[in-house]
């Protein structure tokens, strides 16, 4: 029955000269334990120990509850009570449902939201299921009746394009079967990547909301908490979009709602990491209100039918110039058989001209080349400076506005769409999700 | 009182702060900030699962009340870590390294690697939602007068964010106290008589003084653990007054005897706490207590068989309802009302006795009374309800608060072990043996010892020594000595008196290093100034740190006059008054003597200036 996939391994356990030890002295894991060395004698719990620490210790729970590592030289272990390694988790209950209530799909992807400690070993595992989420959450079970999945367990850095297309493909089955809204927990590195993914591949009646965490869910001051009530509360309402909800301050007070495809995660470790590049969030989540931003047009809840369009192309490269950039990298992804390529440029969309001729090359071999801004802010225009307009000349696909991101995620998906260049160019340079704003506004800059 | 028939045990704990560059997990300076904050941070906290799947009953305590906490911040005096906005540094070894040197003055054994957990903490003073700790060492002990103690731990943890505000609606703290470095030594709970207790804090106090430690108002606090055969332990946190404490200890005994008192009488009264909440709005529809005609809703409950109990002291001052409505104030409201202490506070007996006839109750009975909007009445008069049910059990484990009267008041449930799991964020770090080794072979010296010693090597008075001691001033003094020939009590009193003194004028002392201070006592010693000198000298070298001293001695008039220039100056006085010199004989030298100094105070040296006077009063004499 478990549905979770692409488990992470455990990283806990002991190395060589410990674990001889800890096997010679019959005892293991849970066990509490004495040991005793020439001056002192310890007693308590024996716990893993995480891999990257030096061999020859052994990790001790004391009943003061404090852990300490004991240096196993000369000291001798014996056995006090044999013991379990705990289950760790929520007991499974059953959830009532209400009529009343709307119908809402949770679905875990693993990342700091829906991590758990594993308590006897001390480390963060993506283990803990959106069933999980909800026992963790009990005020959710007020706002709606919901469909939990943990459709794999994975931190997010980890995550790959071929996810987004199994993510996108559950979520269509959730809204076919009747979901008023699905929120997706996901770990907030590669958030944007996904929300850009799920914007393109689905055209969705009902809000399909991507949240995640700072501080991990095992914490007493998670943000998860107020992430995930807001994100329910935004799956319930009238914005039919795929939307990004996270902390909008560092304050527990409220949560912004921004476009799947204009959101970066631009703080590494702040809860208000999320902001909306070159536009403005779709609505702010205050207590029990969504305050809609009325400068912004979307499309609201039942408004388009629902449609899945999940070919990506995954052979899509990323590189990013720097002075001192050289030829070889282009070749390369040319050498490979890289259908595409997002260049982040510097300024407006450069890369130095000497990188001109392995462009060219690119486009001989029907590689479509795509470039976007590493400032992020602001629009591409490579007609200012004659190395933009050599650019041009070698058929260079513009980002626009789009940040690097989005861009790259948008090539896969036009990629898969499509192998001619001119059909791709066209793709590219049409705006699918809100992902290209035709003009630049004063006002979106560092908010 | 008869301790040891009473079988009392008592343990201690002490937190010190220690005086670090670095706060423990981050780089911000380990100080408090007194100026105004640059944001405010608002925050929830909720309990979570501990490790043994059991939510821990503290954490539970504190979570059933409103957790809603604003957090005062710095653009730079803090930073992302203290706000839990960003994951913590590497533990500070120079902490680290200071409680190890305790941890060997207490004889005890330290870890060979060091792990910080996580103790679950809600009450807002941790923006994460838990204390970061880790235990350093064990298995300690400490010769008493009043015989062996062993010192259980010792921790390394963060200090809590100190706390500015309380309101209904949140609880405002400043992080600037969040993250300081702490050491938390916990003694077994062997003592059995307060003297003896005083004696072990007063011991470790010393021997945190010898190290690198903070000094004054809060950055030492003692808890302790006090118990009777019959009772329960209870923690009293914040013994900041040792003086205070036999009486802490005291009135504990006395609160728990009386609890246990007030169990077996309710046992034999066959006591019951009824279940149902009566709405009584309409029995004080007219009344004339403000307080009750001022709240929205009036709401009570029965204790059948609890009457005159809940007006019984538990201690001088406090009455087992004072034990209840400490539980019910946890929910927002101000306080009780209990029918042992009515009629009062303009509730009449009218209103008692009609209150009693519709409820139905006898003599025997109580009946508590809350006023407040119906949500917190109602979730009081359950704390109520659970209290007095937890009445059948006696003494009950709490964490208690000592008040400046010698009583306490209770603040939560005592902590259990399932509070504590790993901070993953922070990895393991080991002790080296040779670390260890080389700390214990540099150990610093206790003050008493150290105390003794400069009394007879520099011939101190016992005063001065104390002070040399207590100001942490010993370093300084043994390192400006040997490069005098001036004696060293004046050397002593000058850093144990005068610099205080006008640091509390107001001067920038720091400008006193000591290669400024050994070249203002070469003036003394080469005859350039006198001793009476120095103090305004010394104010003189904090305003201008960089010039020359002897300029500086040399422009502001302080150096010594020549024994001509002092001869020219007394014969002028004895001149002046020669008239008294003539009635009064040599016995004119007092006055004279007295008019002197006054004009040659600090220009001239007084046994001159008493030579010289008697010389010009014989000559004045013998013309």
């Amino acid at each position: 029955m478990d549905k979770r996939k692409y488990l992470i391994g455990d990283l806990m356990s002991y190395k060589k000269i410990s674990k001889y030890f800890l096997d010679n002295s019959n005892v293991s894991v849970g066990d509490t334990i004495t040991i005793t060395k020439t001056d002192i004698e310890y007693k308590g719990i024996l716990l893993d120990r995480n891999d990257n620490s030096e061999d020859g210790y052994i990790v001790l729970k004391l009943d003061s509850g404090y852990n300490i590592g004991i240096n196993i030289e000369n000291s001798e272990v014996n056995l006090v009570e044999k013991g379990n390694k705990p289950k760790i988790g929520y007991d499974n209950k059953q959830i009532a449902k209400s009529d009343k209530k709307e119908n809402i799909s949770i679905i875990s992807t693993g990342g700091t939201v829906s991590s758990i400690i594993d308590y006897k070993t001390g480390a963060v595992h993506p283990a803990f299921t959106a069933e999980d989420l909800l026992k963790a959450n009990p005020e959710l079970l007020d706002l709606a009746n919901y469909e939990v999945k943990a459709l794999y367990n994975i931190l997010s850095e980890n995550m790959k394009p071929e996810y987004w297309v199994e993510a996108s493909k559950s979520i269509a089955d959730d809204i076919s079967s009747g979901s008023d809204g699905v929120v997706v927990a996901h770990g907030t590195d590669t958030l944007h990547y996904t929300s850009a993914a799920l914007s393109f591949m689905l055209e969705t009646p009902v809000p399909i909301v991507i949240t995640g965490a700072q501080r991990s869910s095992d914490r007493p001051s998670t943000d998860a908490s107020l992430n995930l009530i807001n994100s329910v509360k935004v799956a319930k309402s009238n914005i039919g979009e795929v939307v990004v909800c996270m902390h909008e301050t560092l304050d527990d007070s409220s949560c912004l709602v921004h476009q799947g495809t204009k959101v970066r995660k631009m703080h590494t470790s702040r809860r208000d990491t999320f902001r909306s590049i070159n536009t403005e969030p779709i609505a702010t989540v205050k207590n029990d209100n969504i305050i809609i931003n009325s400068d912004y047009s979307y499309f609201k809840r039942g408004k388009r039918d629902l449609r899945l369009n999940n070919d990506i192309e995954y052979k899509v490269g990323y590189i990013k110039s720097f002075p001192g950039i050289t030829n070889e990298l282009i070749d390369y992804h040319i050498d490979k058989g890289y259908k595409g390529i997002l260049i982040e440029g510097t300024g407006l969309g450069h890369i130095p001209d000497y990188i001109v001729d392995s462009i060219k090359r690119a486009k001989e071999e029907n590689i479509a080349i795509v470039m976007s801004s590493q400032c992020l802010y602001g629009r591409v225009n490579m007609n200012v400076y004659s190395t933009g307009r050599k650019l041009v000349d070698a058929d260079i696909i513009s980002g626009e506005d789009m940040t690097p991101e989005t861009a790259y995620v948008k090539l896969c998906w036009v990629l898969g769409q499509s192998n001619q260049i001119n059909e791709v160019k066209e793709l590219m340079n049409k705006n699918i999700a809100g992902e290209i704003s035709s003009k630049s506004s004063v006002k979106n800059f560092l908010n | 009182m008869d301790f040891d028939k009473l079988g009392l045990k008592m343990g201690l704990e002490i937190h010190q702060q220690l005086n670090t560059m670095h706060k423990l997990f981050c780089p911000c300076k380990t100080e408090l900030i007194d100026k105004d904050y640059d944001n405010i941070i608002k925050r929830n906290l909720r309990p979570t699962q501990s490790e043994l799947g059991e939510i821990d009953r503290a954490a539970y305590a504190e979570s059933i009340q409103k957790l809603n906490f604003k957090y005062e911040s710095y653009n730079s005096e803090t930073c992302l870590v203290e706000c839990d906005d960003e994951p913590p540094y590497s533990l500070n070894e120079e902490a680290l390294e200071i409680s190890i040197i305790i941890g060997e003055l207490l004889n005890m054994h330290i870890v060979d690697e060091f792990h910080t957990m996580r103790k679950q903490v809600i009450d807002g003073s941790n923006t994460g939602g838990f204390q970061r700790t880790g235990l350093v060492a064990t298995n300690g002990h400490l010769d008493t007068p009043y015989g062996k103690v062993i010192i259980e731990s010792l921790g390394l943890e963060e200090d809590a964010c100190r706390r500015i505000e309380t309101t209904d609606d949140f609880t405002e703290f400043r992080l600037d106290r969040l993250g300081i470095p702490l050491a938390e030594i916990t003694t077994d709970p062997s003592m059995h008589h307060p003297e003896q207790v005083r004696e072990v804090a007063y011991m470790i106090g010393q021997i945190l003084r010898s190290t690198n430690v903070k000094r004054g108002l809060g950055t030492i606090r003692q808890d302790v653990n006090i118990s009777i055969e019959k009772g329960a332990r209870v923690e009293i946190k914040g013994v900041q007054n040792l003086d205070l404490f036999n009486k802490i200890v005291e009135n504990e005994i006395q609160r728990q005897l009386t609890l246990i008192e007030i169990k077996d009488e309710l046992k034999s009264r066959n006591a019951k706490v009824i279940e149902e909440i009566y709405d009584l709005d309409e029995i004080f529809e007219n009344t004339e207590s403000k307080i009750l005609s001022s709240a929205e809703s009036i709401k009570g409950i029965v204790l059948k068989g609890f009457g005159g109990l809940i007006g019984k002291e538990v201690q001088k001052g406090r009455r087992f309802g004072t034990e209840i409505a400490s539980y019910a104030k946890k929910r927002g409201v101000s306080g009780i009302f209990h029918t042992d202490e009515l009629p009062a506070y303009g509730i009449s007996s009218n209103e008692v006795e009609k209150l009693k006839k519709s409820l139905n109750l006898d003599e025997n009975d109580a009946i508590i009374i809350v006023a407040h909007n119906e949500k917190i009445a109602i979730s009081a008069l359950e704390e109520v309800k659970k209290r007095a049910n937890l009445a059948f059990k006696g003494v009950l484990e709490e964490t208690r608060k000592a008040l400046e009267d010698g009583n306490t008041e209770y603040m939560r449930p005592l902590p259990t072990a399932n509070r504590m799991y790993l901070e993953t964020d922070i990895p393991s770090f080991k002790i080296e043996k040779k670390l260890v080794k080389s700390i214990k072979d540099n150990l610093p010296e206790l003050p008493d010892v150290k105390k003794e010693r400069i009394i007879n090597e520099y011939k101190l008075s016992e005063d001065l020594a104390n002070q040399i001691v207590k100001k942490g001033i010993c370093d300084d003094f043994e390192c400006i000595i040997p490069s005098l020939k001036l004696d060293s009590i004046t050397i002593a009193s000058v850093l144990a008196y005068d610099i205080p003194e006008i640091k509390r004028e107001g001067h920038n002392t720091y400008n006193l290093d000591n290669n400024k201070l050994i070249s203002i006592f070469s003036l003394v010693e080469n005859g350039k100034i006198s001793k009476d000198a120095i103090s305004n000298l010394m104010i003189k070298v904090c305003e201008s740190p960089n010039s020359n001293i002897e300029k500086i001695a040399e422009d502001n008039n302080l150096t010594l006059l020549s024994e001509d220039k002092v001869i020219e100056i007394i014969s002028e006085i004895v001149k002046n008054n020669a008239k008294m010199i003539e009635e009064r004989k040599m016995s004119a030298m007092g006055p004279l003597m007295g008019m002197s100094m006054k004009k040659l105070k600090g220009k001239a040296d007084g046994s001159l200036v008493n030579k010289v006077v008697k010389d010009e009063i014989q000559k004045q004499l013998n013309t």
